[in-house]
Parts: C-alpha cells; sequence; structure tokens
C-alpha cells in the first residue's frame, strides 16, 4: 500500500503503483492488453494492425467478422445460410439462454460466417468461425452451414476456404453435434472427389472436434503463429498423465515440428499466400481490371 | 455371484444372498424350505425386473463401464466361427487397444475392428486401457481399406471411454487420424456395421463408428462429451455426472428416439456381463440380418445411402426471409470498416 502520508512527511518522494493496477484502470473498449508481452495496445491501432501487437507481433483472435474485413477483397461477402438458427433439441438446461446471450454480445446468429468472396482477386467460398460464439463450437447449425458449403463447392468446383476457431463440439446439442463431424466430414470427402481444392486455416484456438473433423480435412492445413492446436484440452491431458505439459505444447510450431499442418503463415502474408494457392490450383482473378 | 455388484444392485445381491443362505441351512438342517425360497425367489425376480426395466442413464453408464463388461475380442471368438487377428498400422506400432482382423460369419468372410479393453491391471496396462493412439486408429483404417480392396463387409466394435488424452498422441496426430478415419468411413466401398457394446465416448468413437447401421447395446452409450466433463464444464464439479448424464441424452433408448441409432439390443437378465453367450448370440443375429440386408443394396446406392443418413442429422430452424432483409446480406456490425453492403446478386439462395 503506498503512503500518502509518506509524501508529506518527505520520508518517499514517490507512490509506488503497480503496473497491473494501471491497466485494470485502462478505460474499458479504449485500451488493451497483448497476452503475451503484456504492452498496452490502443484497441483502434490493433484493428487497423490486423489484430497484431505492433510490439511482439501477437496475433490476437479476431471475430468472423473482423477476420472478413482482414481477408476477403473490400471485406466484401456473400453471405450463404444464414438464415438457419439454432434450436434446442435435447432441452438442455440454460442452453437457449446461452445462446441468447452469444447473440447479443456478438451481433451473430451463429458460431460461423459462411460465404462467398474474392481473396486477392481470386474467387472462394469461405467460413469464418468466431470464438466468441460459445467458444465457436460446433453443432447442428454451424455444421449444417459448413455442409452446405462444401456441398456448394461440390456444385461450382469452387474452392474452399474456412478459418478455423473452436473449442469443439457443442455438447449442449449431445449426440446431434458430435454427429456434426461426420457430416461435415462426408460432405468434405465429396467435394474432395470432385477435386476442388480446401485450404483449412486452423486460427487460435482449433481444438477437439473441429480438429478432427474439417479442421484437419483441408488438402492444404495453413494455422496461425502461436495458435492453440490439438485435440484434448490441455488440463485434461495434464490430469491424465499428472504431469505438467512441456512449453509451447499443442501450439502451431509444435504441430508444424511434427508434421501435422503444411505451414505456418503470419497473417500479414495471408491473403497473399492464399492468393497464391488459389492461383497454382487454376483460380482465375475475377477482377483483373 | 459376482463380487463386483454394482450399488443399485445391492438390495437385489442380499437377496440373492439371503436365499442361497436359506438354502444351505434347510440342506445342512435336513428341512424343507423349498415354499420360502420360492417365495423369495419370486420376489427376487420382480425386484430385479424392477431395476434393470427403470435403470438411469447413469445407472447405464456403470453397466457400460463395468469391468466384466464383454470385450470386443470375447464377442468376437463368440459371434465368428474364425478370426485371424492382424496386427499393426504398418507406420509406427501396433496399438492394443484396437484390434482387428479378417473373420467369418456363417461362410461369409468379414474384416472386424474393435476397441479393447483389458480384464485386468496387467491387461488394462498392454490394452491401455481401451483408449487408442493414432495408430490404433491407422490400423483400424488400414484394416477396413483392405476389407474395401476385398469387397469384404466390415463389423466394428466400439467400447471406448475416448481418444488417448496424451502428449505423444497430440504429436502423432489424434486429431488427424480421428478426422482421417470419419473421412474414410463415409465413403468406403464396401457395408460397415457398428455396434457400441459399452462406452461411446465421442469422437474417439466416432473414428470407428461411421457406418451403413449403427447397432447399440441395450446398456451402451454413446455420447458428446463424457458426463463428468460435461459436469466440470458446467459446474466445476466432476461428481456432479449423474445430472450431466441425465442431460446429455445418451442411452440407446434415447438415440433411437432421436433417430440416430437403428436398433438397440437388448441385453441378458442383469446385462451383457451376466451371460456374455448369450449376448453374443443376439448381437451375432442382429449383424447378419443386417449384413443380409446391406448386402443387396448396389454399392453405389449404399453410399449414397450412408451419405444421406448422415446429411440429415442437426436439428436447427429456418427463419423465414422477408424482402427487406435482402439488400442485408454483407451487413457489417457498425465498428468493422470494410463489410459494406454488397449490391444483392444472388439473394439468399445460390444455387446454380
Amino acid at each position: 500500500m503506498p503512503s500518502f502520508k509518506g509524501i508529506f512527511q518527505g520520508k518517499q518522494k514517490f507512490v509506488t503503483v503497480k503496473a497491473g493496477r494501471i491497466r485494470e484502470e485502462a478505460p474499458d473498449g479504449l485500451w488493451t492488453k497483448c497476452e503475451r508481452c503484456g504492452g498496452i495496445l490502443y484497441k483502434k491501432e490493433l484493428t487497423q494492425n490486423l489484430g497484431l501487437c505492433s510490439d511482439c507481433g501477437f496475433h490476437f483472435r479476431l471475430s468472423a467478422r473482423e477476420r472478413i474485413a482482414v481477408t476477403l477483397d473490400d471485406g466484401n461477402i456473400v453471405e450463404y445460410d444464414d438464415e438457419l438458427l439454432t434450436v434446442d433439441p435435447l432441452g438442455f438446461p440454460g442452453y437457449d439462454i446461452k445462446v441468447e446471450g452469444a447473440k447479443q454480445t456478438t451481433g451473430l446468429e451463429e458460431a460461423i460466417i459462411t460465404g462467398k468472396g474474392t481473396i486477392d482477386g481470386y474467387p472462394v467460398l469461405a467460413g469464418f468461425m468466431d470464438f466468441s460464439f460459445i467458444g465457436a463450437s460446433m453443432g447442428s447449425v454451424v455444421g449444417e452451414k459448413i455442409t452446405r458449403l462444401f456441398e456448394r463447392a461440390a456444385r461450382k468446383r469452387m474452392p474452399v476456404v474456412i478459418f478455423c476457431a473452436s473449442g469443439g463440439a457443442r455438447m449442449q446439442e449431445g449426440m446431434f453435434s458430435l454427429m456434426q463431424m461426420a457430416k461435415t466430414a462426408a460432405a468434405c470427402a465429396r467435394l474432395s472427389g470432385t477435386r476442388t481444392l480446401y485450404i483449412s486455416v486452423l486460427t487460435n484456438p482449433t481444438t477437439a472436434g473441429v480438429f478432427a473433423s474439417f479442421g484437419s480435412l483441408g488438402d492444404i492445413i495453413i494455422a496461425e503463429p502461436g495458435a492453440l492446436i490439438g485435440f484434448t484440452g490441455q488440463r485434461v491431458i495434464e490430469e491424465t498423465i499428472r504431469q505438467k505439459l512441456p512449453p509451447g505444447f499443442q501450439t502451431a510450431e509444435f504441430a508444424l515440428e511434427h508434421g501435422l499442418i503444411d505451414m505456418i503463415v503470419a497473417r500479414r502474408d495471408m491473403r497473399k499466400t492464399l492468393g497464391s494457392l488459389l492461383s497454382l490450383h487454376g483460380g482465375r482473378r475475377q477482377d483483373a481490371g | 455371484m459376482t463380487n463386483l455388484a454394482l450399488e443399485f444392485e445391492k438390495p437385489l445381491v442380499e437377496l440373492e444372498k439371503r436365499i442361497e443362505d436359506l438354502r444351505q441351512f434347510g440342506l445342512k438342517k435336513g428341512i424343507d424350505l423349498s415354499d420360502e425360497i420360492a417365495i423369495l425367489e419370486k420376489k427376487a425376480n420382480a425386484l430385479r425386473k424392477e431395476i434393470f426395466e427403470n435403470l438411469t442413464p447413469w445407472q447405464r453408464i456403470m453397466i457400460a463401464r463395468h469391468p466384466k463388461r464383454p470385450t470386443a475380442l470375447e464377442y468376437i471368438h463368440l459371434i465368428f466361427d474364425e478370426f485371424i487377428e492382424l496386427h499393426g498400422d504398418r507406420t509406427f506400432r501396433d496399438d492394443g487397444a484396437i484390434v482387428g482382423g479378417i473373420a467369418s460369419l456363417g461362410g461369409r468372410p468379414v474384416t472386424v475392428i474393435g476397441t479393447q479393453k483389458g480384464r485386468d491391471t496387467k491387461e488394462n496396462i498392454a490394452r491401455n486401457f481401451g483408449m487408442p493412439h493414432p495408430e490404433g486408429y491407422r490400423k483400424a483404417l488400414r484394416l477396413m481399406k483392405q476389407a474395401e480392396k476385398f469387397r469384404r463387409p466390415i463389423v466394428s466394435f466400439v467400447d471406448v471411454v475416448g481418444a488417448y488424452p496424451g502428449v505423444e498422441a497430440e504429436e502423432r496426430g489424434q486429431g488427424l487420424a480421428i478426422a482421417g478415419n470419419i473421412l474414410e468411413m463415409t465413403k468406403l466401398s464396401t457395408s460397415i456395421i457398428v455396434v457400441i457394446t459399452g462406452e461411446g465416448g465421442s469422437g474417439g468413437a466416432l473414428a470407428i463408428g461411421v457406418g451403413d447401421k449403427l447397432i447399440m447395446l441395450e446398456n451402451a452409450y454413446f455420447s458428446v462429451i463424457s458426463p463428468e466433463g460435461c459436469a466440470a464444464i458446467l459446474w466445476k464439479d466432476g461428481s456432479r455426472a449423474q445430472e450431466a448424464a441425465d442431460m446429455l441424452k445418451l442411452t440407446a433408448p434415447d438415440l433411437k428416439a432421436e433417430g440416430l441409432v437403428d436398433e438397440v439390443l437388448p441385453e441378458p437378465q442383469g446385462a451383457a456381463h451376466k451371460d456374455s453367450v448369450a449376448m453374443a448370440g443376439v448381437i451375432r443375429e442382429a449383424i447378419t440380418r443386417g449384413m443380409d440386408e446391406l448386402s443387396g443394396i448396389p454399392l453405389r446406392r449404399l453410399i449414397e445411402r450412408r451419405y444421406a443418413r448422415l446429411r440429415r442429422i442437426g436439428e436447427f430452424a429456418v427463419r423465414e426471409i422477408s424482402e427487406s432483409d435482402l439488400p442485408m446480406a454483407a451487413a457489417g456490425n457498425g465498428d468493422m470498416q470494410g463489410t459494406s453492403d454488397l449490391p444483392n446478386v444472388e439473394g439468399g439462395t445460390d444455387e446454380s
């Protein structure tokens, strides 16, 4: 506790205030703290900087809308299937309230936005998951929207890019959500059968049922630096093996080292990399002019 | 009489013990107690019926996890006329938590795979308590591909609490192995019958659980998450698993009612472990019937049918779209730049 009395008595020339306190007192909504380096960042600047920490380059989590803005040309998307609404098939206590709350806080109907746009001029069908919506867990609507995206892509022979982020299956929908893993995988297999490109981009975090289905099924799997990628949650693993996990476990870098993904691409280079891959797979620029 | 009675069976076990004591006493003393014994036996039968016809989801889970619950290999040896076990994923190692091979059912060659739990501590360590690593799933996939090549039907026995949650499992791509299996099973050119005999633990079960017919034993369960895990997430208290089990709708009858399971097989009195031979007979009959049915479907149609079965799963509502909604297709949420309104070229539907 700093002593104000001491200042007046001349014993102490300054008041020590813990750095953390300043951060806590930072006006809400204007500033934010970097999770990695602890640097204080002006939120507006952070948004303009693709959600990257200006000090250490840490990749902040992006909402689906933010991701669309920094990925698709001019941030333009023609949305698909946004009329699909979540229901409560099991009558799971508290689920309807949870969904309503997520809708309020995110302004979304569900944990994914799907649609059509262009990346560096190349037309794509794309999906953008939003972790703020119940951990971007996959329930019936998320599974259905992804399945429809794959099916549409197979019909049109259009490449698919999905920005994944998820805590896994939506447990409140019970087996209906687990089976979305099989449903999306089935649609993905069909798309693959038409020899159409699917790129999955694993962002922080992509885990459990989403990692163990369409997240892992890309012809090319890209991860963002530092993203948590894995099947089982770290706490569960620690409880099972009764040991602390090594640093860096289940990061994008860990996944790359163990041969689980194709590449790590920094957010700044994402559009360019995706554009090159789309081009190399026969993509033709729409807006050459 | 097994000493591994479950908590809810205790009154029944006590009654059975009393009957046994009475029988011994009569024999020793030379007294005819058959009337009394008959009354008690009638009572015991009524009690057994009452208990097993009113099992709670949690009680079923206790049965599914019973240490004496018959394992995949036990069923395989009881059901098939011949079984030749095949090992390994040809890449890393032979995972004891997954077994598989070629078997014969009534003269018909089939490929059999399954998750395998142990009977005792030593065996469980060798089997990793039936929790597969990625190489286990890859071994199963290798055998399924082999089945496809030789046009053998596949029978998959599932009894797994979950894919192994360990460091090496993650290093070797547990998520990728599961995803790969699921994808391949959705399009494999041969029929697949899945039998959930005990635990159907989430993605670790689905990784060998996609097929043309999904059969569950009466006291098996299939769930998106363990009730303990669900309780830990909801209430930070894994001990409230019983409540979570009620909410997850994970029992065979519940899943049958939802149309997620094709057939529920009744278990012998007192559950499968009380009479594994009888249970195996019931499973054999169901598998044979299933294979007869599926073998009549041309391969192309079988795969279409498998897709259609998965495709319809999911519960959601559809909002009516009014004309005024249409230009809003790309409306951003206020503070985002760039997500400007798009010319509404395609509207809400986009078929071509």
